[in-house]
């Protein structure tokens, strides 16, 4: 079991080794939506709680499977639960605001393939973590997933204006801003430790 | 379409699904597709490779099944069981790495298991496989693997001539070489990326041009 305070796996999880700018999970959408900063809020909350819901199911799942001497399912049922929560969230959301349905199109079921959901139930799998600290890893990574997603979405609004070469414009031009980011969050390196 | 047609049309279109993986759509760098295992396991040439090698199976096979099945699977669920055969093989990829070569399976970690959720393959699956005969969608498969395997590659390779001095683990330069340990630290991958895109974007505006 492992002995690491619930702060601590928190902060790992959101600064010191966000998923975004340390292991490139999510990186589609991360591309993808961060244009805007009011998608890009919004995007982050879904995944958010996918990531919390899936995060809860992947324990249970893996306890199951254990018992029953059948590791070789975990990668069939961790996809199958993400796909299942991920339907119940656009049902949710095309229910509630179909503006953010429309704002959000394809990305909205890409979630499924988004890698960090999948990455967050495998990490703390390996990492055999209890059911309340798997609860606030999954908290910490969409934290992380959120932050990195809106501080990339305020940027690139700002550069919209800027006169960059022609070259560099699109995935270019983001892809430079991430790894700045990137570098500025090995600053955070030792402070969950 | 008749039989005929289709066969007579195959033989040339076979070698041009092979060809555009390559470069006109290459699945890194023009479509930036798959970008996460792309960043995160090209920290050394040898990882580059293999993530790709792993990659370029598990879309090949899926493309053969999800193109044997397109006649069978309902619509509506066609997604959900695309994900379920590509889980498939991706789990078989995994147990095969682990038994070839355990140290490969740890510098890899849970980045073989995170091929399901590679958008490269389920958008092949999707918008090729689940269209054409199967012969075809294994030269798509072969393409796009091979494309995308050299993309990888490309960037594993800068990463650890840059980071390491080395390439496959073997030092090319003199001992007084200072290595630049960024590049093999994560902001390296965004950065040697971006380059790599600013010079086929050069390259594909320069061919328009003339």
């Amino acid at each position: 079991m492992n002995t690491e305070s619930l702060g601590a796996i928190f902060l790992n999880a959101c600064l010191v080794n966000n998923f975004v700018l340390a292991y490139f999970l999510g990186i589609c959408p991360f591309l993808g939506v961060s244009g805007k900063m009011e998608t890009a809020t919004k995007m982050g909350a879904a995944v958010m709680f996918v990531m919390l819901i899936s995060s809860m199911c992947a324990y249970g799942i893996h306890a199951f499977l254990v018992a029953i001497d059948a590791p070789f399912l975990q990668l069939i049922s961790y996809i199958v639960v993400i796909a299942s929560t991920v339907q119940l969230v656009e049902m949710f959301i095309k229910k509630i605001s179909p503006a953010l349905f429309k704002s959000l199109g394809i990305f909205l079921p890409l979630i499924t393939t988004n890698c960090a959901i999948l990455g967050v139930a495998l990490f703390q799998t390996n990492k055999e973590y209890g059911f309340l600290e798997s609860i606030v890893y999954a908290l910490g990574a969409g934290a992380g997933f959120t932050l990195a997603l809106v501080l990339i979405a305020g940027l690139r609004e700002q550069l919209n204006f800027a006169d960059v070469p022609k070259i560099s414009k699109g995935t270019a031009l983001t892809l430079f801003i991430a790894g700045i980011l990137s570098l500025c969050f090995m600053g955070f390196a030792g402070l969950g430790a | 379409m008749s039989n005929d047609s289709a066969s007579s049309k195959q033989k040339v279109t076979s070698t041009d699904e092979f060809i555009k993986g390559l470069w006109r759509d290459n699945p890194v760098f023009v479509q930036v597709l798959g970008m996460c295992p792309v960043l995160a396991v090209s920290n050394t040439a040898i990882n580059a490779l293999a993530m790709g090698l792993a990659t370029a199976f598990v879309l090949l096979m899926s493309n053969i099944l999800v193109s044997l099945l397109r006649n069978f699977v309902p619509k509506q669920v066609r997604i959900a069981s695309y994900i379920l055969i590509i889980a498939t093989f991706v789990t078989v990829t995994d147990y095969a790495i682990q038994a070839i070569s355990v140290e490969l399976h740890k510098s890899l970690g849970a980045f073989i298991s995170l091929i399901v959720v590679n958008c490269l393959i389920l958008s092949r699956a999707e918008a090729f496989a689940s269209k054409n005969t199967v012969s075809k969608s294994i030269f798509d498969a072969l393409g796009m693997g091979v494309g995308f395997t050299f993309a990888l590659f490309c960037l594993g390779a800068v990463r650890e001539i840059l980071g390491n001095g080395s390439l496959f683990d073997i030092a090319l330069f003199p001992n007084g070489f200072q290595s630049w340990i960024v590049m093999i630290l994560p902001a390296g991958g965004f950065f040697t990326l971006a380059i790599w895109l600013l010079i086929i974007n050069k390259i594909q505006t320069r061919k328009t041009k003339s």
